[in-house]
Parts: structure tokens; C-alpha cells; sequence
């Protein structure tokens, strides 16, 4: 806390000597050092716990780093190959990739609808989908699950506890979001570049082809990104709609905390690979990050 | 023109279609149940009329229930205004330059992508008892013993930490972007006429940046008001009540005990308390931006 009240102090005052610029630029790099070891020391305790045994892990925490030959694999093989959660993953996968195809498409299309087309109601239409996605979840729990295992009937088959039922579900999040971000990037193409080709006699599908996908595609990666780890990383409706065939990691994750006794090594291991796509794709959503998560109303 | 507005529904009806069905159905059907005693375990499971609105008459005095939605706004303020200071102070530090900036901020987007559920595993390996470093080193060179799972006091404030450790970063970043987009000269002439840094900031820094803050506020309350997955990892809403915050109650409430009738009611009033708030909000802030231009 020191150095944040010396960086304000000599932020305040503008350096009127060079030596108060070098003081504060030492002073924030301090700072952000301490911060960075904040942030990465938890997720590197984490990292530790899943290459150790549940011997090595009694007593005293240790610090030190694993070597490689001494990481105790059990903890990744006893979950995800003889266990149950390589099923979590597939099921995970499946989700948040095809979550993340439909959302695209279908918000593609409606952006282009809610961009291109004075259609009455639009705005209203607009902002409607942002209630979907600032709703709390846990509000929706109840009636989602009625009308999965009861309600929404097609003979035999019902929502509840299948891929299918939470790649439509996820949508109510993430559609909202992807429109919101689009909205942005297709306001931002040319109406006269769509006229010219309807004039040349292109129909909707061309338009969408040789124009907007080109012309958005940063945008469009983007979207698809987020809406693949927003989809990943939901738990608490896939928690309540799934119960068998359709769980997902997370909700995996969360069943250490009920057995007796737990196992710290896996879950820390399972932790671990949950945690894998965010990291892989850091580096490719860091610059858009802001944008994805204030809806385009901030530019990153 | 109909033809073409055609095409514009066309386009838009599936989305439509989606939020219509998981969206406002669930919506109208909780309204709907919220109006019943319903319990499936019970000697008569089916939905039963107990005069209008008993439920909602129930939860007026339902004292675990009002205290829980009291817990939820405590820890949205207290994680709010702690996140937007730290968060403004360091995006104003980013806006200098020094070394290894990068790599700091790229550090600093890491919490963000990681899930909620993730994030509550993370923290609770790391502060519970007999495992974790940090109970260890409060212990050894402070003195103070960290037990959340007897200490209820401790409870919430681990969940704020661990709220501030995951969140802080969206706050620093947004602002960062907000104010790297501002206009220069104002700046420029504020200097001229001999303005300080403190009435730079003040004046001129704080009012560009109103739309970002309403932005930000917005987002992070309505967040840490559904707070549910980190909590129920690391403390599972305990111990006692002392982190059972109004979605997790809900969930206990419907799913443990099979309370529907009750629930659905509870999940209104959550949901219509969430709207007010933010509602409330967001017009003083707008009427306060709108005095200030």
C-alpha cells in the first residue's frame, strides 16, 4: 500500500524532477510485480497440488516446484481415463463448440437483420435480448428444469440431461452478448456496398458470403471465442439440467466438494484442464476481452 | 418494402424463437408456479391454491430469505466500490509507461477468461485448512488463524477477496480502454490555463469518463448480485448462513427442499429486486450525467 500512496503522491504533483518520473516509474512496476505474484501465485499452488500425492501434500504446504519426472500423473489419468471425467470433457466440448457455431450463425443473421432493416419494434427488440443476459440464472433454475423434464415433450425424449438441451440454452446468454458485439461491426460496413450488390443482383446469401463474413471476420472469431468460453465455463444451469449422460466439466469439478475426504491432487488436476481453454485462448481474445465483456459498449 | 422487412423477420426469428422459449416462457411459467404450494415430495404433490399470493406473504417474514437478499447487496457494494477504486488506480497507472508493461497487463486479463467454478476451486486449494499456503503463512508470521469453515465473519470476506482477485482486472481493463479513448484537448487546455493533476482528474478526467463508469457499475452489479458458482465451491454457502447469498438460497430452497411453490416466488422477488436496483441506478446516473453537461 506504501507504494500505491507514493505512485498517487507522484501522480498528483507531476514530476517536476526527473527523479520523481524514475521513482514512480519504479514504484508502479513494483506494484504490478506484487500484483502479477498475487495473481499467479493461487493458480500456481494450484498447478503444484495436481502433480503431488496425497502424502506429499500432508503437513506443511510445499512451495517448491515439481520436477517433471516426479509429477504423480494418477491424479490426470485416474479422472480422465479411467474415470468418468473424459466424458465430462467430451460432453464439454461438444457444447461449447457447438454452442459457439450457433450462436455465430444465428447472430450473425439477426444482426444483419436488426442493422440493415428499418423493422418496427427493432429497438426494443434489441434490448430485450440484453435482459436475457443480465437475468440472474439462479431465478431460472426452477422453471427451466420443469419445463426440461416435463414441459417441452416430444414423445419420449425431453430436454433434460442431453447435449442438445443445453447447446439451445446457452444461447440465452450468449446470443445477447454476440449480438450486442456485432452489432457494432456490421453497423460499420458501407450500406452502399450491400446496395451495390443487390443492384449487381445478388441475393442474402451472396451478401453474406463475399461481404459481411469477409468484412467481419475479426469480429466474427472473436464472438465465437467468447461465446465458446462463456459456454465452457457455465455451471450452475448445466449443474441443474444434466444429470447423467450430459455433464459437463464444471459441473464435474464441483462434485469434489461434496465426497468425504477430498482428493485434493484431482481436483486440482481436473481444475487444471478446465482451465485449458482459457489460457490457450488468452492470447487470442486479450485485445477484445473489454469489448466482449461490456457488449461493444466499451472498445477494448 | 414488405418483402424486404420479410426477409428482416425471417432473418431474425430464430434468435426470437430462443429467447422466447428459454427465456420469457420460464419467466411467465415461475410467475405462474410462484402462485401454488407446491411440493413434488409431498403426501399431494400436485399444485394447490392457498389463497392469492400467500407465498409472497410468506417471504415478507421469511427472515433467512430477506437477510440473504441484505447479504447479496452488502457484498455487491462492498466488492463494487472496493474493484472500481483499485480498478481506477490502476488503469490510471497503465496509462504510463514502464517496463514489462505488457506482460503485467497480459497477467492481469488471466483471471477474467477463467470460470467461476474454476476460480472457486483455485482459492479454496489454496486458504483450506491443512492444504493451503495461506492459512500456513497467516499463521506462521502473522499469528491470525484463517478458518472460513468455522468463522463466519472470515467466510464472507474470503468470498470478496476472491470476488475483487477475479473481477478487479475487468474493471482495470474496461477503464483502461475508456480512457485511452478520451479526447486530448481538454487535457491540453486545462494545462494551459495552470491546472493541477488533482483538478485535472477531477474536472475533467472523472465527467468524460461517466458513460464508462455506468457501464462498468452496471455490469459488476449485476454480476456480483448472481453471484452462485465460486461461493458454492469454496464455502457452499456456509458456515451457518454466514455466505448464503440470495442464489444460492434459492437453489437450496427449490432443489434440497423441494420448496416450488416457495421458490418460484422467491425467484421473482430476486429477480424484480435485481431489476429495481439496477433500474435506480441507472437513472441517477444518467440524471446525474445529464447535470454535469
Amino acid at each position: 500500500m506504501l507504494f500505491v500512496g507514493s505512485y498517487i503522491a507522484s501522480w498528483l504533483q507531476e514530476g517536476k524532477m526527473k527523479t520523481k518520473k524514475t521513482f514512480a516509474k519504479i514504484g508502479t512496476t513494483f506494484l504490478w510485480s506484487l500484483l502479477t505474484i498475487i495473481t499467479l501465485f493461487p493458480i500456481y499452488w494450484m498447478i503444484l497440488v495436481s502433480t503431488r500425492t496425497p502424502v506429499e501434500l500432508f503437513g506443511k504446504p510445499d512451495l517448491s516446484p515439481t520436477f517433471f519426472e516426479k509429477v504423480h500423473w494418477k491424479n490426470f489419468t485416474k479422472p480422465f481415463i479411467d474415470g468418468i471425467y473424459s466424458d465430462y470433457l467430451f460432453n464439454s466440448i461438444i457444447v461449447a463448440t457447438s454452442n459457439a457455431a450457433l450462436v455465430t450463425v444465428l447472430a450473425l443473421m439477426a444482426t444483419y437483420a436488426l442493422s440493415r432493416f428499418k423493422l418496427p419494434g427493432s429497438e426494443s427488440i434489441f434490448f430485450w435480448t440484453m435482459t436475457n443476459r443480465m437475468a440472474p440464472p439462479a431465478a431460472f433454475l426452477l422453471p427451466l428444469f420443469l419445463l426440461f423434464s416435463t414441459v417441452f415433450k416430444f414423445g419420449d425424449f425431453t430436454l433434460f440431461d442431453t447435449k442438445i438441451g443445453l447447446i439451445l440454452l446457452y444461447c440465452v446468454f450468449n446470443l445477447p452478448f454476440a449480438i450486442w458485439l456485432l452489432k457494432g461491426i456490421i453497423d460499420g460496413i458501407p450500406r452502399e456496398l450491400d446496395e451495390a450488390m443487390i443492384v449487381d443482383g445478388a441475393n442474402l446469401f451472396t451478401i453474406f458470403r463475399k461481404l459481411i463474413i469477409p468484412l467481419a471476420a475479426p469480429g466474427i472469431a472473436v464472438t465465437s471465442l467468447l461465446s465458446f468460453l462463456f459456454a465452457w465455463n457455465e455451471y450452475l444451469l448445466a449443474s441443474t439440467l444434466t444429470s447423467v449422460y450430459a455433464r459437463t466439466i464444471p459441473t464435474g469439478l464441483s462434485e469434489f466438494v461434496t465426497t468425504t475426504g477430498t482428493n485434493w491432487g484431482t481436483m486440482a488436476a481436473v481444475a487444471l484442464v478446465s482451465m485449458l481453454p482459457a489460457l490457450l485462448f488468452l492470447f487470442a481474445v486479450q485485445k477484445h476481452i473489454v469489448a466482449g465483456l461490456t457488449f461493444g459498449a466499451v472498445k477494448g | 418494402m414488405l418483402s424486404k422487412n420479410k426477409t428482416g423477420w425471417l432473418l431474425l426469428s430464430p434468435t426470437i424463437l430462443i429467447l422466447v422459449l428459454a427465456g420469457l416462457v420460464p419467466f411467465f411459467y415461475v410467475l405462474y408456479v410462484g402462485f401454488f404450494q407446491w411440493n413434488p415430495l409431498a403426501v399431494d404433490p400436485s399444485l394447490q391454491f392457498d389463497g392469492f399470493a400467500s407465498n409472497y406473504r410468506r417471504l415478507i417474514f421469511d427472515e433467512i430469505f430477506l437477510e440473504s437478499i441484505w447479504r447479496s447487496i452488502k457484498f455487491s457494494v462492498v466488492t463494487l466500490s472496493i474493484e472500481l477504486t483499485l480498478g481506477f488506480l490502476l488503469a490510471l497507472s497503465l496509462l504510463s509507461s514502464f517496463p514489462l508493461k505488457s506482460f503485467f497487463r497480459s497477467v492481469h486479463t488471466l483471471p477474467l477468461v477463467i470460470a467461476p467454478i474454476v476460480v472457486g476451486s483455485i482459492f479454496k486449494l489454496f486458504t483450506v485448512q491443512g492444504l493451503g499456503p495461506l492459512p500456513h503463512i497467516l499463521k506462521d508470521y502473522f499469528g491470525y488463524t484463517l478458518n472460513y469453515g468455522l468463522n463466519a465473519e472470515q467466510a464472507f470476506w474470503m468470498i470478496v477477496i476472491m470476488d475483487v482477485w477475479h473481477w478487479t482486472p475487468f474493471v482495470t481493463l474496461t477503464l483502461l480502454a475508456g480512457l485511452s479513448a478520451l479526447p486530448q484537448d481538454p487535457y491540453e487546455s486545462a494545462k494551459i490555463d495552470g491546472a493541477n493533476n488533482f483538478q485535472i482528474f477531477t474536472y475533467i478526467t472523472i465527467p468524460m469518463m461517466v458513460p464508462v463508469l455506468i457501464v462498468v457499475i452496471f455490469i459488476r452489479l449485476m454480476d456480483s448480485l448472481k453471484i452462485v458458482d465460486e461461493v458454492w465451491m469454496l464455502t457452499g454457502g456456509g458456515p451457518g448462513y454466514a455466505t448464503r447469498f440470495t442464489g444460492i438460497h434459492i437453489w437450496k430452497e427449490v432443489f434440497e427442499k423441494r420448496y416450488y411453490g416457495l421458490g418460484s416466488a422467491m425467484s421473482i422477488l430476486y429477480l424484480y429486486i435485481t431489476i429495481v436496483i439496477c433500474w435506480v441506478l441507472y437513472s441517477v446516473m444518467v440524471a446525474r450525467g445529464k447535470n454535469e453537461d
